[in-house]
């Protein structure tokens, strides 16, 4: 078990063109997550809004470890890239952002409800900490019908303080659940710092007093992260036993897109130090380093990755909004709560 | 269609300063904590990063973090922890981000802090003080978009305020933090930038167990509590341009309730309808008209109406949403439905 992250250099062994469509993955949801932000300032997108960017190589690299649509994946109201890489409909995601009818949720749910059971996605929750314990539900119940699927169950360092991860943790272990507890450590908690908010910031130790299997990893390079994804998840499916990740990473942006006080909580030299790590730029120079793409294939991918995503939110944008009438539809499966004021 | 939420004034004080109910709050809060050093406040992301809402911008440099609590996210733990504290004769401020995420600590204020006083025949005492932007904001959705006040209402032992003005959230505020008993303090979200007067006295304060007249009138009354008044005020000057001459009463706190107030009216009236954002089914609007119900019967020339949210978890798409909250012209259509 480790306290830091000292993993020794994986052997990176993908193929240039799966490199490059990690690359790709990451690039793609960078545009996505801007162009939301754009359409938030200018009041197309509402709510709250929260963003991946500065930890796409985090999800790349425990989405491409899994059996999609098969394996389960839950997590908090960060939740977009997760949607994206296991394959949802981007059009239908952007239209849910935008509260329209062709959204994932028809427009009742927005950025912090996405689902998408078919590609085993499970949203999409908005209560910090709420989903820690669904999570564990999943992996129960892969486990009673005696399948070998995996849960990925992401949660933010700040859910990690809630009473519910430590019922859910001790529970996953003495049933040993198959349930890869992911915190995803970007360092804050909305305006509160890690320090302010942990009392030991070293959360992968959250696992050891229930014996589960944890450590530390970091997540800014999606090579190393989707080598020691798949070792995980590996484990897991072959053990039916719970694992406890801490991935270090760096929320880029504000906390969501209505975070306009990011200077009282951190400075910007501290932002610009550790937008060095962008994970985007580190897969780029590997990609150049071994003579996969240069920079101007790398440049003509993003301009297509940015057209892309500007065609995604032209679609999103041109569907029609909820019809009042659809108001009471799906509160229950068989019935409707009384009507009216 | 959301209403305009209009400046309401009622101070009859000489000296008053204009204000927004946010500062109303903040202002209450720094003078009742000055007065008395057992008043401390805890939440999350309430000291540096000045609160969600920013009610407690400038009390983290103020006071420091002894007296300005960030908590992590953890609310079941600190709402007891301040419960705990309140017993040894302390007085918390909990402010809950959302009254949303007070869900979590309901075993604590529900099973615990509420039951402290009644369990010991007396003997312990929990003054405490749970506030928090409650209801709908906008575009939140299902998980954010809780009213609370009734829940807390039904519950023995907790009293539940609920203003509407920067005036009451100043001087009920002050009376919270007097109290001996734990108090929900219950601010709708869409109040926070409203303006009105607050009287330039630190001795102020608005007690609870007093609904007030926002608006005289002879036809018909509309009862409601915290942004909806501003509702009632809104639908009343509709009903005006039809010749309808409606009173809104503000019941401003839920327990205790001040029902001679509400009864008053009513018996002037002979006509009522209670207005709260909060689930049509169940609400505490819903307790309001079966009191009035009950014991203004004789008086009545129409059933008593009510106009609550749609019962429905809330919708993120804003043409869903508005639909489920309870606007002026629901409140018109309801008089009219009573004929
Ligand atoms: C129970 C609860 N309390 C408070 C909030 C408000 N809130 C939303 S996100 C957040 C910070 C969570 O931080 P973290 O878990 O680190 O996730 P991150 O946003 O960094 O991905 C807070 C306090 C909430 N949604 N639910
Ligand atoms: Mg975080």
């Amino acid at each position: 078990m480790r306290n830091q992250v000292e993993n020794e250099q994986p052997p990176h062994t993908e193929s240039p063109a799966q490199l490059e469509q990690y690359y790709r993955d990451m690039v793609f949801i960078r545009h996505f997550e801007e162009k939301c932000n754009v359409a938030y300032r200018q009041g197309k997108i509402g709510g709250y809004m929260h963003t991946y960017i500065g930890m796409e190589a985090l999800a790349v690299g425990w989405l491409y470890s899994i059996r999609k649509g098969e394996d389960y994946v839950i997590t908090a109201y960060r939740d977009h890239a997760h949607a994206l890489l296991l394959g949802t409909d981007p059009v239908a995601a952007m239209a849910e952002l935008m509260g329209r009818k062709g959204g994932t949720a028809g427009g009742k749910g927005g950025s912090m409800h996405l689902f998408d059971p078919e590609k085993g996605f499970y949203g999409g929750w908005g209560i910090v900490g709420g989903h820690i314990p669904l999570g564990a539900g999943l992996a129960f119940a892969s486990k009673y019908r005696g399948q070998d699927r995996v849960t990925l169950n992401f949660l933010g360092d700040g859910a990690a303080n809630q009473g519910v991860l430590f019922e859910t943790l001790n529970m996953a272990s003495l049933w040993e659940l198959p349930c890869i507890f992911i915190i995803e450590n970007n360092e804050f908690a909305m305006g509160t710092r890690l320090e302010y908010h942990a009392a030991d910031t070293h959360l992968w130790k959250r696992g050891e007093p229930f014996g589960i299997k944890s450590e530390r990893i970091d997540g800014m390079d999606a090579l190393d992260m989707r080598e020691n994804a798949q070792r995980i998840v590996d484990w897991v499916r072959e053990n039916q036993k719970p694992y406890l990740v801490e991935v270090m990473c760096y929320r880029f942006s504000g906390h969501g897109a209505a975070d306009n006080d990011r200077q009282l909580y951190r400075t910007k030299e501290e932002e610009l130090e550790n937008m060095k790590r962008d994970p985007i730029k580190r897969l780029e120079a590997v990609l150049i380093e071994r003579n996969i793409l240069n920079a101007e294939r790398l440049e003509a991918i993003d301009a297509e990755l940015i057209e892309q995503v500007e065609k995604i939110y032209e679609a999103a944008d041109a569907q029609p909004f909820p019809d009042v009438s659809e108001v009471y539809d799906n509160i229950y499966t068989d019935m409707t709560p009384d009507k009216g004021h | 269609m959301l209403s305009e939420l209009r400046e309401i004034n009622h101070s009859t004080m000489a000296s008053t300063l204009e204000m927004t109910f946010r500062e109303a709050l903040h202002k209450s809060m720094i003078e009742e904590m000055d007065k008395n050093a057992d008043i401390f406040l805890m939440g999350e992301d309430i000291g540096r990063y000045e609160g969600t809402f920013k009610v407690t911008r400038g009390l983290f440099p103020k006071y420091g973090h002894r007296r300005v609590i960030d908590t992590p996210i953890t609310e079941a733990g600190f709402a007891g922890i301040a419960t705990g504290a309140a017993m040894a004769g302390l007085r918390p401020i909990v402010e809950f981000m959302t009254m949303s995420f007070s869900i979590l600590a309901l075993d604590q204020i529900i099973n615990h802090t509420a039951k402290i006083h009644y369990m010991s025949n007396g003997v312990v005492k929990c003054p405490i003080v749970f506030r928090g932007p409650g209801g709908a904001a906008k575009q939140l959705s299902a998980q954010h978009s809780h009213s609370m006040e009734g829940w807390y209402a039904h519950v023995p032992g907790l009293k539940v305020v609920c203003p509407a003005t920067p005036e009451d959230a100043y001087g009920m505020l002050k009376t919270a933090l007097a109290d001996e008993n734990p108090v929900v303090f219950y601010e709708n979200p869409g109040l926070y930038a409203i303006k009105g007067t607050v009287p330039d006295d630190p001795n102020f304060s608005v007690p609870f167990g007093k609904a007030q007249i926002i608006k005289p009138g002879k036809d018909i009354s509309l009862v409601g509590y915290s942004r909806m008044t501003h509702v009632n005020l809104a639908a009343a000057e509709l009903l005006a341009k039809d010749g309808i001459d409606a009173e809104v009463v503000d019941v401003r706190s839920l327990v205790p309730l001040d029902t001679e107030t509400i009864y008053a009216s009513v018996r002037k009236t002979h006509r009522a309808i209670v207005v709260y954002e909060d689930w049509r089914s169940g609400g505490f609007g819903a307790e309001i008209a079966a009191r009035i119900g009950e014991d203004c019967f004789d008086h009545l020339d129409a059933p008593v109406g009510r106009v609550g949210g749609l019962n429905v978890p809330m919708p993120y798409a804003r043409v869903l949403e508005l639909e489920c909250i309870p606007d002026e012209n629901d409140v018109v259509a309801a008089v009219r439905k009573l004929g």
